[in-house]
């Protein structure tokens, strides 16, 4: 089903998963008196205590506003600012710091995208290329630039395991082709894909490309050189750090052509009454006040991700999912929804005869935090012709013990439904 | 509270076999209820005679506290007059966030068995969605009878 070869040696050492969890005070809560199953990873992770400190850190002595005053603080919060970019440049293995532009999350980076570039470049006629398995995010802010500029949405179809059709998709390439925005992991059903080819069939057409990797990088290394991307976009809380921050990578090429998203302070050079000339990147798209301290907090978040490796938490949490989905396999009445052979550690499943929110609600009641819902995916439920899903999504923390936790109680579900 | 709790035999019997399942073919007043957040989407039919509630009939795809709560109201409504049901409307509302004394006089009977909702703040949408479903079908009525 999902990634590698039972019988294939470990490349990796393997990850000390009960360490690692007392990094995270709040896998000690209790839900009902019941220890809390923590399965909700996609939509926001856990921060572990080494995070949490640097965010106190930041808050009791290192807060000021950036790039502005020549005192002690602001030169610190500054210096701390500018560290935490150079964190994600080797994160994300960017060519330069500058690439790496801090936005308020995914969906602000796309926002960035779609303004800075599409209301720039696109024209009546021209063709957008998306995928059926785009989060909302990566889908409303192109039908905005669609319908100011008259352009048209093209979307690649994916198979009945949910991996995209790459022959498909090439297909959907014209003359009007003027830009591709694909996810590189899908939230719903948990398919990696093949986003490095992908991204070399645009640039065979001259277009570029913008990557959602909200689920991608916090489950495995990305190197933006080697998928040759144009744009990269994830948000922090999905990578053990806060909300309110995010990444947008971008070619500093394109990012130098593109316009500015939001006027303001910090991304100008010069301004009067008749003209303003804006800022170099990075600055030009971080107008007014950033959120610093969870720019900064981000970057201690994205330190302790490398710290573990992202090599070796990819391999646990595909143990996890190989684990899962065989024990899945072998529920009656239970159906997944999403089997394609490169997966992330993403369970989309339905119960038979009940509805995914009275098994969310059911579980909960055993501790075990499941999403359901549509994923903010409604083409996936369309495509699969479901209303909803049940979603058990996985991070390094979690434990083989914990699938099995998740397995009873949805047998007990299917009992109370009987 | 334990949502399990709230799954009791009844709401459980009216889900697998919900009652006055299926639009009627002469109503006189329909409306849709969507609730986005669970994806609970249901369709009433009514056919009302003189103020009076002859027919219902419903369908959709809902979770098991939607649809027993939509069926036992087709069930409770049935009968009644038109101003009867805007009471349990009004009742079923109060009742699910809190605000109404089940232990005082009311007209809700069996449907008491959603009074727990009121403590699983996720749920209450699931249960009311019907009612306000009911709701917007008499009050589109209004408007079509002005013609
Ligand atoms: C694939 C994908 N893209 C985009 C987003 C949006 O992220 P955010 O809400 O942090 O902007 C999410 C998260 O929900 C996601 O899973």
């Amino acid at each position: 089903m999902s990634g590698r070869d039972s019988m294939q040696q470990p490349l990796v050492k393997p990850i000390d998963v009960a360490a690692l969890r007392r990094d995270f005070p709040v896998l000690d809560l209790k839900v009902k008196d019941k220890p809390l199953i923590f399965l909700d990873n996609a939509a926001s992770s856990q921060m572990p205590k080494q995070v949490i400190e640097r965010w106190v850190k930041y808050r009791s002595a290192q807060h000021a506003n950036i790039h502005r005053a020549v005192h002690y603080l602001s030169e610190t919060a500054t210096a701390e600012y500018e560290a935490a970019r150079r964190k994600v440049q080797a994160f994300l293995n960017a060519r330069e710091e500058r690439e790496c532009i801090f936005t308020s999350g995914t969906t602000d980076g796309i926002n960035l995208v779609a303004h800075g570039y599409g209301r720039k470049f696109f024209a009546a006629g021209d063709e957008i290329i998306l995928t059926t398995l785009e989060h909302h995010s990566n889908i409303v802010p192109w039908q905005m630039v669609a319908e100011e500029k008259g352009a048209k949405i093209r979307v690649v179809p994916v198979n009945d395991r949910g991996e995209l059709l790459v022959d498909e998709y090439r297909k959907l390439f014209s003359r009007n082709t003027r830009f591709v925005a694909m996810t590189h992991v899908s939230n719903a059903l948990g398919t990696i894909n093949p986003v490095k080819e992908m991204v070399a069939i645009a640039h065979e057409h001259g277009v570029p490309v913008l990557v959602d990797g909200a689920q991608a990088a916090p489950h495995l290394k990305v190197d933006v050189q080697d998928l040759d991307c144009d744009f990269y976009a994830f948000s922090g809380h999905k990578v053990c750090g806060p909300t309110g921050i995010g990444v947008l990578y971008g070619k500093a090429a394109l990012l130098e052509k593109m316009q500015p998203f939001k006027g303001g302070g910090d991304m100008i050079l010069s301004v009067t009454f008749d003209k303003t000339t804006y800022a170099q990147i990075p600055a030009k798209f971080e107008a007014g006040t950033p959120p610093i301290g969870e720019a900064i907090t981000l970057g201690a978040a994205l330190d302790y991700l490398s710290g573990i490796g992202l090599d070796r938490i990819a391999a646990h949490e595909t143990d996890l999912l190989d684990y899962a989905t065989d024990r899945f396999n072998r529920l009656p009445g239970v159906r997944l929804i999403g089997t394609a052979e490169k997966k992330a550690a993403v369970l989309s499943f339905a119960v038979e005869g009940v509805h995914p929110h009275d098994v969310g609600s059911l579980l909960n009641d055993d501790g075990v935090a499941i999403r359901t819902g549509h994923h903010c995916a409604q083409p996936v439920m369309q495509r699969f012709k479901v209303p909803a899903t049940c979603r058990a999504s996985f991070a390094f923390y979690n434990t083989t013990d914990e699938v099995d936790a998740l397995v009873a109680s949805i047998g007990r579900v299917q009992k109370l439904f009987a | 509270m334990d949502s399990r709790a709230l799954y009791q035999e009844m709401i459980l019997e009216h889900n697998k076999k919900p009652r006055n399942w299926g639009m009627l073919a002469d109503a006189t007043h329909k409306a849709e209820g969507l609730n986005p957040l669970c994806g609970d989407h249901i369709h009433l039919s009514l056919k009302l005679n003189g103020g009076q509630v002859e027919a219902v009939g419903f369908e959709g795809e809902a979770c098991a506290i939607c649809k027993a709560s939509a069926s036992m109201m087709t069930v409770a409504v049935k009968g009644k007059s038109r101003t009867d049901a805007e009471l349990m409307v009004q009742e079923f509302r109060d009742m699910t966030t809190g605000k109404l004394d089940t232990h005082a006089p009311h007209h809700l009977g069996r449907l008491t068995v959603f009074a727990g909702v009121s403590d699983l703040p996720t749920r209450v949408k699931c249960a009311i969605l019907p009612w306000h479903t009911l709701h917007a079908a008499f009050a589109g009525s209004d408007t079509a009878s002005t013609e």
